[in-house]
């Protein structure tokens, strides 16, 4: 009786956070190569469409109408990656964890932004700004929510006349 | 989970609307909103969080969310005579655990 409430314990203090640790390895990384490849996808898929940050439209540009586009995603980290994270913390440099997830999340958002203004019937998006805001901490033992906001955001025109 | 919206009124980002002149300047116009998040979309964006990848349930809210705010800047434009509203900036801050505030601001002109 001592021994089986003594091996449940010591599952759930120190099992389940391992097999969980395990669990989100491998899902996290297929998630994310996931995304990648969608990102990848997408992004083949607007190529040629005109995406500039120039704050004045290039002079050839003959603009019809115009209207503001946004694009944003909120994304997380993998409870692995943020203990690795957590555990960088301590001795600081580089934490390559949150490089991809950060990258990913910039493109999507740029995509989101993107798409939006093509299927909306635009020839191009000007002045494209992005930012980034955190959503909520997480904690140092890699529990609670952490989410980073992306927003791209710019100024999509139609032509007129013909570009040049 | 693109967002199509349509504006009443001529928007940009820019310091003019591309292709038209800026006749009349309001000055400025704000919109806000606070919002605090939802207990349900938590408890699944925690679970989200093993895993890590897109919290659809935080896009969503904070796209609603910058609509709005965007929605009450364009009514302040509009209640002044606005035709448009150019150098759009958009800012979040977190006011308390749990809740921020979206905000968005710009110039509210009149162009011919």
């Amino acid at each position: 009786m001592e021994d089986t409430v003594n091996s449940f314990s010591l599952f759930f203090n120190y099992g389940l956070p391992i097999l969980l640790l395990v669990f989100a390895y491998f899902i996290g990384n297929m998630i994310e190569k996931g995304h990648f490849r969608n990102i990848r996808k997408r992004e083949d898929a607007v190529h040629g469409f005109p995406v500039v940050s120039f704050d004045t439209m290039p002079e050839e540009w003959r603009a019809g109408s115009s209207t503001m586009v946004t694009g944003s995603i909120v994304i997380s980290l993998d409870y692995f990656k943020r203990v690795i994270a957590g555990l960088r913390g301590l001795i600081g440099g580089r934490i390559k964890t949150y490089e991809p997830l950060l990258e990913r999340a910039r493109r999507e958002a740029l995509l989101r932004m993107t798409e939006s203004a093509k299927e909306q019937g635009y020839d191009a998006v000007f002045n494209v700004r992005l930012e980034t805001s955190r959503l909520a901490n997480a904690r140092r033992d890699g529990n609670g929510t952490a989410g980073v906001e992306m927003l791209a955001f710019g100024t999509a025109v139609k032509f007129a006349g013909r570009i040049g | 989970m693109v967002v199509n919206k349509t504006y009443s009124i001529a928007i940009s980002n820019t310091e003019s609307i591309p292709g038209r002149k800026i006749v009349e300047f309001y000055g400025v116009v704000t919109g806000n909103t606070v919002r605090a998040k939802h207990v349900g979309r938590d408890i699944m964006a925690g679970l989200k969080n093993i895993v890590g990848g897109e919290l659809k349930g935080y896009t969503e809210l904070l796209q609603d969310s910058r609509m709005e705010a965007t929605e009450r800047m364009i009514e302040q434009a509009q209640s002044m005579g606005a035709n448009a509203v150019v150098n759009v900036r958009f800012a979040t801050s977190s006011i308390s655990q749990g809740a921020a505030e979206l905000f968005a601001y710009g110039t509210a002109v009149r162009v011919a």
